[in-house]
């Protein structure tokens, strides 16, 4: 019989309690236990950004973290970034700029470029290439991605 | 299953407790980024994590007697960016600014990159150059290691993860006239392993036209973070000038011997970038013209 695990964590702005196998990871946790399938499973080896979520603040890696690290911390995942129907401005700027292909880095894109704007609101080119540079991105060769952050730093800036 | 049970502790000696009732069946956890796959990927085993990430006495950088010292729970994000390893060791800062990717710098942790053994650890190889030691706890008591002798083989430390806790990591302050380099060669400009990378710690002598310490690391060319003795030894014995740093740095080149291989490329390529890269970073370093 495996002894369950009980994780409490801030999910999103909520308070979230999962009962799940100790050697859960925390991709498998939002994805299969909590349903959140908007965080991606790319390489599951680190190498892709596609599964990035922001903990505590900082863009992590969801495929290398065990669910158990997680107990106490701020998760945010891209279904935490629309706000009552509202879609934020980085995902407003990856639409409105055609930063979107297939879809699949997007999730893991847009949490690096949150981590990084509210770190450094007014970020310059290299520092935006920089936040993104764990990303893979197959399809839209990234110039799209870089211009949709800076709108949406302009846009954040204004507000 | 990949384990059965995650702890947390609080503090050293409740790790090193919950290690001692594993019997060889737990393992220290750190920021996870290497351990996790290889748990994944079966090389490893454990039933228990012990996760040291949550002990405060491990999240210090600070300076201590002269000494640098970085505790095991402290991630490549927090060296890059810290002010005291930015001024004294802009090497150090440097390599830990290239590992992996953003997300992995923001979880994996220095000391792990130590415990990781990869012979071109961006974190470790200048580690090498500033000839750190590394504190290792264990229930019968602590000590200090020098680097080199945290390595066992390829991949493998000398510090047993299911029985010990590496603690901290540290290293002089190179002083007034220290200056230190680091240098990294790969195919892209993240998430790609080194074809070359090295580190170099230098300490001017009061007249400024001699070495009094010349200290370089290479990876990867050993089965570790390699220095190039006899190169370091020319460097001291000669005065500073265009024509003893590419003599050293072809040394260092013949020294290294770095194989032909599919992954980092040939063995005429490899040393003239060896070539190429310390002479430049030397170069800058000492501000010849």
């Amino acid at each position: 019989m495996i002894k369950l695990k009980k994780i409490k964590m801030t999910l999103n702005g909520r308070q979230c309690e999962v009962e799940t196998a100790p050697d859960r990871i925390l991709l498998d946790l939002l994805r299969e236990d909590l349903g959140l399938t908007g965080t991606k499973k790319g390489c599951e080896q680190g190498e892709c950004g596609a599964c990035t979520v922001i903990m505590d603040g900082q863009a992590v890696l969801a495929c290398l973290i065990p669910a158990a690290k997680a107990e106490g911390a701020d998760i945010v995942t891209v279904e935490g970034l629309a706000a009552e129907g509202q879609l934020h401005p980085l995902q407003e700027a990856f639409w409105s700029e055609g930063a979107v292909q297939c879809g699949y880095c997007t999730p893991g894109m847009l949490l690096s470029a949150k981590a990084l704007l509210d770190a450094d609101p007014a970020p310059d080119v290299g520092q935006i290439r920089q936040a993104i540079a764990g990303n893979l991105c197959r399809c839209t060769g990234y110039t799209k991605i870089i211009s949709a952050i800076q709108v949406a730093a302009e846009k954040i800036g204004h507000e | 299953m990949n384990w059965r049970d995650y702890e947390r502790p609080r503090s050293i000696s409740e790790a090193l407790n919950l290690l001692e009732q594993a019997e060889g069946r737990g393992r220290v956890i750190a920021g996870g980024t290497d351990l996790v796959l290889q748990l994944r990927q079966k090389r490893y085993q454990a039933d228990l994590l012990v996760d040291i990430t949550g002990i405060e006495a491990l999240q210090h950088i600070e300076e201590r007697e002269g000494w640098i010292q970085i505790g095991a729970a402290v991630t490549h994000a927090e060296v890059a960016h810290h002010d005291l390893i930015g001024n004294e060791a802009r090497a150090l800062a440097r390599g830990c600014s290239q590992v992996g990717s953003p997300q992995i710098r923001q979880m994996a942790t220095l000391v792990g990159n130590i415990i990781s053994a990869q012979p071109a650890a961006d974190g470790a190889i200048p580690l090498m150059a500033l000839e750190a030691e590394i504190q290792v706890a264990a229930i019968a008591g602590e000590r200090w290691l020098p680097l080199p002798d945290a390595y066992r083989g390829l991949g493998l430390s000398t510090v047993d993860a299911k029985a010990e806790i590496a603690t901290a990591v540290r290293f002089k302050k190179l002083g007034e006239h220290g200056l230190t380099g680091f240098f990294r060669l790969a195919r892209r400009k993240a998430l790609a392993l080194p074809t070359l990378n090295g580190a170099v710690a230098l300490c001017r002598d009061a007249s400024g036209c001699r070495l009094q310490r010349a200290r370089i690391s290479l990876g990867p060319v050993a089965e570790h973070p390699f220095r190039p003795q006899q190169a370091e030894v020319y460097l001291e014995s000669h005065d500073i000038s265009w024509e003893v740093i590419l003599e050293a740095a072809r040394i260092a080149s013949e020294e290294a011997n770095p194989r032909t291989s599919l992954l980092r490329g040939s063995e005429e390529y490899r040393k003239a970038m060896i070539r190429l890269y310390l002479s430049r970073t030397l170069g800058e370093m000492l501000a010849i013209p």
